[in-house]
């Protein structure tokens, strides 16, 4: 399959750039000088496109490349690919569901824990030489906090298996209530903000959960709730959010992602009741191993013409 | 709770450090008559307070870390009950109160929540880099560097729990949720407990991938986890520490970590507190926490609700909650 075009939008991983380089003809699309002579000169021998969730396929792309075949993506999320574009043209788009479920999930828990018990704040005034002079502040128990989810899906589930292990009631809110679940359901996210002590965003990023959080969801959060994104940044009002976090109108925040990573608003690294991680929600050796295979499954697959192992269109 | 005469509140001894004046005094003393040497004025020495009192002294609420030694314990012959305000009781000379009957109970339960969530926050934080990811964004190195290292997942560790006790317990509890395979040592196996029982550290050890230290400071438990436990944990273990300081042989700990022996360690305790070994500052798989792993109010309020409770008991001739066996 060695003459068979892959274009892999940005660096992600070098195990799955090897794979690809070993099986396909790997065009690295980050190298290339000027991205529009680059497309023109080689639009034809561009079968595939493997992207993740800095850089995907948007319609200007998919259309650049007539030849274009599968995109398949280094990620479970979806957004930076143009799927009605794929969808209008034939082409087919996989992700990266399941093996990377666990590991957003203990994230999420990690980064509930790291806020209100204060972990990497208290990890800082030990190497500052601080406790010598006296006890660090009291921090906040973790146990039987009410964790609200937005968005139930795979992750949103494994994040409230692990909530549970530690007695916290869950509620969430998602398009539409589910039967089948025991959790305390809400209509609107405004609604579910207000009656949780920490909201964690676990929903997939569309046109309509774009700054799903906002201003009224940070405001009925409050100053005792806290705000945890392991989804995409644009689920957040971001600047809301930093001047919420500043003013102590919110009472702390776990970020995984930003609107525009990798910046991230300075004004929050001065907070005690803050934790910014990068991007880091599947970064383990294990899943990013598991998610490439499954990339090089599926494009081995498709141009096998086997069925797609986890195909979204 | 009418009473038909008017009564003296019972009489608690208090054994406290300076400077520490616990949070619930106050309410506690709405209820008993608390004696404390720290308060008398003038100001009087422990030793010859308690000797005053010694008669009617039944009961003594320990504030740790104030050592209760048998030179104390003398001075009190009427001794029956000493309250703890901790989880640990190394503190307390427990051969001397097997010796004179005296029944000791602990934080027990009340602190056990927190400092299970604490040692699963330090478990988490090592394996999957959270405060040296924050430290990465702090520094501008995201955008400066790219990608941060990645790190490992929990699902599918096996992780040994040094003492299954009411700590151990809930540890394993939260880590099952997270897919490890829970295993333990502890100095009886515990027929109703599902996980696979070591009857040594360094055998639990050889069997995991983390180790986590939660169970009590005594002297068979002293640097119980060594250099050839440590060893046997191997080059991609974790050593997690909620216990006491000493359970760890804190010196060969160090030798490891900064020889890349180990994939890393979270440390709530520590030795000598609060010296940390500096040598552990530098390096970016280890988290340092200062012995806070009750230090939440929710904790002190369960701990209040406890010490309440257990001295209402006492004089009421009622059972106690949390009382240690030794």
């Amino acid at each position: 399959m060695d003459s068979i075009g892959v274009l892999m939008a940005c660096p992600m991983n070098s195990y799955l750039e090897q794979q690809l380089d070993k099986r396909f003809k790997l065009f690295r699309f980050w190298t290339v000088p000027d991205k529009s002579l680059f497309l023109a000169s080689n639009k034809d021998s561009i079968q595939a496109v493997v992207g993740n969730a800095s850089a995907g396929a948007d319609a200007e792309l998919v259309e650049a490349l007539p030849k274009l075949e599968i995109v398949a993506s280094f990620s479970v999320g979806l957004d930076k690919i143009d799927l009605a574009k794929c969808k209008e043209k034939g082409i087919r788009v996989t992700n990266t569901p399941d093996v990377l479920t666990e590991d957003v999930a203990d994230l999420a828990i990690g980064l509930m824990l790291a806020v209100l018990r204060k972990l990497c704040e208290s990890d800082r005034y030990v190497r500052s030489g601080k406790w010598k002079k006296g006890d660090y502040v009291l921090t906040t128990k973790f146990t039987g906090k009410e964790v609200g989810i937005i968005g139930l899906g795979r992750i949103g589930m494994a994040i409230a298996k692990r909530a549970e292990a530690f007695s916290c009631p869950i509620s969430y809110y998602s398009r539409t209530k589910k039967p089948e679940i025991n959790y305390k359901y809400y209509p609107s996210v405004v609604e579910l903000a207000a009656h949780c002590d920490i909201l964690v965003v676990a929903c997939p990023l569309t046109k309509e959960t774009h700054h799903i959080v906002n201003r009224d969801v940070i405001n009925a959060l409050g100053p005792k709730g806290v705000l945890i994104n392991i989804g995409r940044g644009p689920h957040v009002d971001e600047p809301e959010l930093v001047s919420a976090l500043v003013e102590h109108r919110l009472g702390g925040a776990g970020l995984d992602v930003f609107e525009n990573e990798p910046y991230v608003p300075e004004e929050l690294f001065g907070l005690d009741n803050v934790v910014l991680l990068p991007h880091v929600g599947s970064g383990t050796v294990e899943t990013r191993e598991a998610m490439a295979d499954l990339v090089i499954g599926n494009l081995e697959a498709h141009f096998q013409k086997k069925p797609l192992l986890t195909p979204v269109v | 709770m009418a009473t038909v005469e008017e009564e003296e509140p019972p009489l608690v001894l208090v054994h406290r450090p300076p400077n520490f004046n616990f949070p619930f005094k106050h309410r506690l003393q709405t209820r008993f008559c608390l004696l404390d040497p720290l308060d008398s004025d003038p100001p009087e020495s422990t030793h010859s307070f308690f000797s005053r009192h010694s008669a009617s002294i039944r009961v003594l609420l320990c504030v740790d870390p104030t050592p209760i030694t048998r030179d104390l314990l003398s001075l009190l012959p009427f001794l029956q009950l000493i309250v703890g305000y901790s989880a640990g009781v190394d503190h307390i000379d427990l051969d001397e109160c097997r010796r004179r009957n005296i029944t000791v109970t602990n934080a027990g339960k009340a602190f056990s929540p927190d400092v299970a969530d604490l040692a699963v926050a330090l478990l988490i934080d090592v394996l999957r880099r959270v405060s040296a990811g924050f430290r990465y964004v702090r520094a501008g190195l995201w955008a400066r560097n790219g990608e941060f290292p990645l790190g490992f997942k929990l699902g599918g560790k096996r992780v040994g729990i040094v003492g299954l006790g009411s700590v151990g317990s809930e540890i394993a509890k939260r880590l099952e949720s997270f897919g490890c395979v829970i295993s333990y040592n502890s100095r009886r196996k515990k027929p109703s407990v599902p996980f696979p029982w070591y009857e040594n550290v360094y055998d639990l050890a050889v069997n995991s991938d983390a180790l986590v230290g939660c169970c009590a400071l005594t002297e068979e438990t002293r640097h119980m986890i060594s250099k050839d436990v440590m060893t046997a944990l191997g080059k991609e273990g974790v050593i997690i520490n909620v216990g006491r300081g000493a359970l760890i042989d804190e010196k060969e700990l160090v030798r490891l970590l900064v020889g890349g022996e180990l994939r890393g360690a979270g440390l709530d305790v520590f030795e000598n507190e609060p010296d940390v070994p500096q040598e552990l500052f530098s390096l970016d798989n280890v988290v340092l926490s200062p012995h806070c792993a009750v230090a939440t109010p929710e904790c002190f309020d369960a701990l209040e609700q406890l010490i309440t409770a257990n001295l209402e008991a006492f004089f009421s001739n009622k059972p106690l909650q949390s009382v240690v066996e030794f």
